[in-house]
């Protein structure tokens, strides 16, 4: 990873969490390195979190983004549910989702106020981009 | 709640009134290290004192995080607020981070508990140069205790005696052997023992060997203060077994401190440390200053010329700066 980039992304902070009853989690750690590659600090929340849990811990971090893992084909439920606790907290900072999303349902996603979709197979730069794209359009 | 167009001391104020996310960005102000730490350190500083800050450290793996997150689950139950500061490493490389201690303390419920994930951000030493300032505004708001949990260190790291009131260090059975725990360093600093993974083979003959070193301790009139001798605590910290004997164990040294004046004696090196801290980063700033202007490139060409040696160099510089 170049220094420039390292810098641009310097102090950026991220909580990465999976929602709900999820265990795939080869990703998210996969995303997790990428984005400390990228010189960005993740806090990393792991399995089984609650909208509740993510919240607490993106108030207490002072994240500048969140990004959630969805592997169980809930995303049509639980990225709403979580849009709707950042509502009822307040808390405008972007949410990136991540995982398998068909197509179909990212316009849905982003219409309920979802910053970013990756999909599987998105490239690091792709990840990095979304991430610090979403970060500098929110501040 | 948002935080849009607040000034320092607003959001300063709404921390102090409870609210998390604001201290959240207090928190953030502090690890910046600018304009609006120096504003929060001017604020908090006048308010705290109370709280008991307690240092856990100990080697990657020992289970430094999942007894954490042991105390603040038990912790609540006793009408106590407890903060964590839970530092993990940068890398040396991006600056980048997984700040992944959270993931040991996930069952934690509410208002009353507050963990912050902080980064080393460059600093040797198993601490990030934030954390006096972290647990100054912990402090402020009512948190008690503040927990500083430390990167995994290995024998000289030990920042955390500068920071912490009451230092934890957190061993494995078959971590080292007798001659190991006599060695200098990290083994020297702790006011308690913990060893953690205890329900593994070798927890019997870990505590044996930290027995036989507290003894020459003893004997050498090493104490680090007098009769108080730091008490070896079996834990399992993944049951949650042992947490509340290690609470005793804190809360007990904690009266130590307090009826023998030393809690004072800690608290005013504590603030010997962190002044001697931030003189450095003054005087550092003052000497890139210097270097830099058209009197410090002369010395650096005059080096290069070899028409006066580095220490001149040095030494000159160091006229002007003191001045």
């Amino acid at each position: 990873m170049s220094e420039q980039t390292s810098d641009s992304n310097a102090n950026i902070r991220i909580v990465l969490a999976k929602l709900g009853l999820d265990g795939h989690d080869r990703g998210i750690k996969i995303v997790a390195r990428i984005l400390r590659d990228a010189g960005m600090e993740v806090i990393y929340l792991g399995l089984r979190q609650t909208t509740d849990s993510i919240v607490a811990a993106a108030e207490e971090e002072d994240a500048d983004a969140i990004g959630l893992s969805m592997h169980n084909a809930g995303h049509l439920t639980l990225a709403p549910a979580m849009i709707e606790a950042l509502r009822v907290a307040d808390l405008d900072i972007p949410l990136i989702i991540g995982g398998i999303v068909p197509d179909m349902d990212v316009e849905t996603l982003i219409g309920a106020g979802v910053t970013a979709v990756l999909g599987p197979g998105a490239p690091a730069e792709e990840v990095v981009e979304a991430v610090t794209k979403a970060v500098a359009d929110a501040s | 709640m948002s935080l849009r167009g607040l000034g320092t001391e607003e959001i300063f104020e709404r921390a102090v009134a409870g609210e998390r996310r604001a201290l959240g960005r207090v928190l953030t102000f502090i690890e910046r290290a600018g304009e609006d730490a120096d504003i929060i350190t001017e604020l908090s500083h006048p308010m705290g004192g109370q709280a008991h800050v307690v240092g856990i450290t100990g080697a990657p793996g020992a289970g430094k995080s999942t007894l954490t997150g042991q105390l603040t689950r038990l912790l609540p139950d006793l009408g106590l607020r407890p903060a964590v500061l839970a530092v993990d490493p940068s890398s040396p490389l991006t600056g980048g981070a997984i700040l992944g201690d959270r993931i040991r303390m996930d069952d934690m419920a509410g208002d009353d508990v507050f963990i912050r994930s902080v980064a080393t951000r460059g600093h040797a030493g198993g601490l990030a140069l934030s954390i006096p300032g972290g647990v100054r505004a912990f402090d402020a708001v009512g948190y008690d205790p503040v927990i500083i949990e430390t990167v995994g260190v290995g024998q000289v790291e030990v920042d955390v005696v500068g920071a912490a009131d009451t230092t934890v260090v957190v061993v494995n059975p078959g971590w080292g052997d007798a001659v190991q725990a006599n060695k200098a360093g990290l083994m020297e600093v702790a006011d308690i023992f913990v060893i953690n993974k205890a329900d593994r083979p070798g927890a019997a003959d870990s505590r044996r060997d930290l027995d036989l070193m507290l003894d020459l301790s003893h004997v050498t009139g090493q104490e680090r203060s007098s009769g108080y001798r730091p008490p070896i605590i079996m834990t399992t910290a993944t049951e949650g077994t042992g947490a509340d004997e290690l609470w005793d164990a804190i809360h007990a040294h904690r009266g130590h401190l307090a009826s023998t004046g030393e809690l004072d004696s800690r608290r005013e090196a504590r603030h010997h440390y962190e002044i001697t801290h931030r003189l450095e980063q003054l005087v550092s700033a003052g000497i890139v200053t210097a270097l830099a202007e058209d009197d410090g490139a002369m010395l650096v060409a005059d080096v290069a010329a070899k028409r006066i040696s580095p220490s001149q160099a040095a030494r000159t510089l160091a006229k002007r700066l003191l001045r």
